[in-house]
């Protein structure tokens, strides 16, 4: 059994940051990058099951970015998944989060996984669709926002439950091979050993370019325009933290009529 | 050009607020984007819902009937490509919901259409749709455009628009398709379990923290300050899932509303989406954060750049 978990390399802002000159995203300078969030959930998941089942099944982690994005994979390898592969090539710069997805859809079909948790959405930009468009382009069935399930490698279900809004879950059963989407809390990511960090350092990383999948990377969108919008209505309040403090005592007192 | 279509969104019997704000988002772009706004619901029992979308705005409404009454992915999926092969919209809106997580690319890559999610401004440059969301954290805004499609798909954050106030009577009709075999199978709804912790629903002075308090030894500091200054102490998710404070105390899209809180103090809580949904109603928000650009500043009253903890010191001297 596989178990295919794509992560994504994300960007975090400093507090200065600068819009590139054309106008279309933040200057490269100012970014900070990590592993998604949502992600170290996934691979979890993921790791969860291999173990549950003697360790048998393969856990192979995929991302698609440049040289550096291979530090994410690194993180996962860290953490005990079995293989690594990152896939690049130039012309997705600026690729859509459909685009990332045929290219993931590409590795998928040479992968042929039993099954595919992605994170529900990355925490820079929070599109919440890579995963789902993924199993579109393989046609398997999918749920998205998962905060729970039940599975055991081999099964010909998922027993899944989708975390809705107010807090209710909804389960459902979903067959398999299946793309979920795993939502935040569905369990407690481990942290890497110092001896997974260090072995991770030396194992190979497959490397493909998006031309090896000979798919087209076409993208739904594009950006037209980024900028800072127009500054917050909060009312700024200056001063010594005892003086915020003091100025925040009153505003509490108002309100209460304390 | 041949009109807009609004994806409404029912769950146990309940038609989702959200979907009436969709058809005012709509408004705007008529016109420029095709004259007819078609709202479509699809489940068994769809037509329960036709008094509350006959509204002003609403041409057209379209019931499409399924074997389940709740929401299946690639049964919605289905539904909506055929309706769309009928109409042939340039623009299809859905809500930026939990459900629509579960379809809506797909539908979008399947049929080639323009897509963008978590979308609050839709407008029309010409007969091309530009969409509006948020980037990096909600810091910076990033306008999309969708070159070449002839059917633009966006998810809605709900909450952005006001949903129409007038009734109207906007034609009716059922849309027949053949649903595909789903490979999924609702089993049941499961409630959060009931807890006697404090009914954060209920109460007026919130004062939340979020993963800028650090660690779970920090907790007990503010429930101190909370208590000294009045408040029922809430959190943000990342508190709640590391189990630092209980899930009921949890506020946003998939927690508590603070539905009759006046005044919220939100600490060390960056202001994603999910969390504003439980607070930005807020008429008194005050946010203390070491990130002068945290998007929490652009939903708050009051704003403070600095430490959690040395606010929380300083603050409590006031209460003694
Ligand atoms: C389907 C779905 C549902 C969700 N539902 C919810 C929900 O109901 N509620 C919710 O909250 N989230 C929810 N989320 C998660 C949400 O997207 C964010 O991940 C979460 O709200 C972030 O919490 P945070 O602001 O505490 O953490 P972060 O985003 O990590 O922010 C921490 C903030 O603390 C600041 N900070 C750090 N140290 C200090 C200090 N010493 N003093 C002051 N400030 C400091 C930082 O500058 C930062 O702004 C949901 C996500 C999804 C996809």
């Amino acid at each position: 059994m596989k178990i295919l978990v794509p992560v994504k390399r994300i960007a975090a802002l400093e507090e200065d940051f600068e819009i590139r000159d054309d106008g279309r995203d933040v200057d490269g300078d100012f970014i900070n990058w990590d592993l998604n969030e949502w992600d170290d959930y996934s691979l979890e998941t993921a790791m969860q099951i291999k173990e549950a089942a003697g360790g048998e099944p393969e856990v192979v982690v995929v991302t698609v970015g440049p040289d550096d994005a291979e530090e994410v994979l690194r993180k996962c390898l860290a953490k005990g998944a079995d293989r690594a592969i990152r896939v690049w090539d130039d012309a997705l710069e600026g690729a859509d989060q459909l685009a990332i997805a045929r290219v993931l859809a590409g590795v998928a079909k040479t992968e042929a996984p039993d099954l595919i948790l992605a994170g529900v959405q990355s925490s820079d930009h929070s599109h919440g669709c890579t995963g789902i468009a993924l199993s579109a382009l393989l046609d398997m069935p999918h749920a998205a926002v998962v905060a729970a399930m039940t599975y055991s490698a081999g099964d010909a279900k998922v027993r899944v439950q989708r975390e809705l809004e107010g807090g209710m879950l909804h389960a459902v059963d979903v067959s398999t091979p299946a793309v979920l989407t795993i939502q935040l809390g569905i369990n407690t990511p481990r942290y890497a050993s110092l001896r997974g960090i260090k072995q991770a350092a030396a194992r190979p990383i497959e490397e493909l370019s998006a031309a090896d999948l000979g798919a087209d990377f076409a993208s739904a969108s594009r950006v037209r325009r980024m900028y800072v919008p127009e500054k917050s209505r909060a009312q700024m309040i200056e001063g010594s933290p005892a003086e915020q403090a003091a100025r925040i005592a009153e505003i509490i007192r108002e309100a209460t009529g304390a | 050009m041949s009109g807009i279509l609004v994806v409404a969104e029912h769950r146990q019997g309940v038609l989702r607020p959200v979907s009436l704000e969709l058809v005012s988002a709509v408004q705007d772009v008529r016109g420029a984007l095709g004259d007819k706004v078609t709202v479509a619901v699809i489940g068994a029992g769809a037509r329960a819902h036709q008094q509350t979308l006959s509204m002003a705005g609403v041409d057209e409404l379209v019931f499409i009937d399924t074997p389940d009454a709740e929401f299946d992915p690639e049964v919605t999926e289905a539904a909506l490509a055929a309706l769309a092969a009928e109409i042939r919209p340039s623009l299809v809106v859905v809500p930026h919901s939990v459900d629509s997580m579960g379809y809506a690319a797909s539908l979008a890559i399947r049929n080639g259409y323009g897509f963008a999610t978590d979308v609050f401004g839709v407008a029309a440059d010409g007969a091309a749709v530009v969409a509006t969301r948020g980037g990096y954290g909600q810091k910076v805004n990033v306008e999309l455009e969708f070159p070449g499609a002839s059917t633009v798909l966006l998810a809605l954050r709900g909450g952005t628009w006001k949903p129409p106030v007038d009734a109207a009577s906007p034609a009716a009709r059922d849309f027949a398709f053949s649903a595909p075999a789903s490979r999924s199978k609702n089993v049941e709804f499961i409630s959060p379990p009931a807890t006697n912790d404090v009914d954060m629903t209920a109460k007026e002075f919130i004062l939340s923290v979020g993963r800028g308090v650090g660690e779970e030894d920090n907790i007990e500091r503010f429930r101190e300050l909370a208590d000294t200054v009045g408040a029922a102490l809430g959190c943000s998710r990342p508190v709640a899932d590391s189990g630092w404070l209980p899930k009921s105390r949890q506020i946003g899209q998939s927690g508590k509303t603070a539905a009759q809180c006046k005044l919220y103090m939100a600490m060390g809580i960056s202001g994603a989406i999910q969390h504003l949904a439980g607070m930005k109603h807020v008429e008194t928000i005050i946010a203390v954060n070491t990130d002068p650009n945290a998007s929490i500043f652009s939903v708050a009253k009051y704003g403070v750049i600095g430490d959690m903890f040395e606010i929380a010191d300083e603050l409590e001297k006031h209460f003694a």
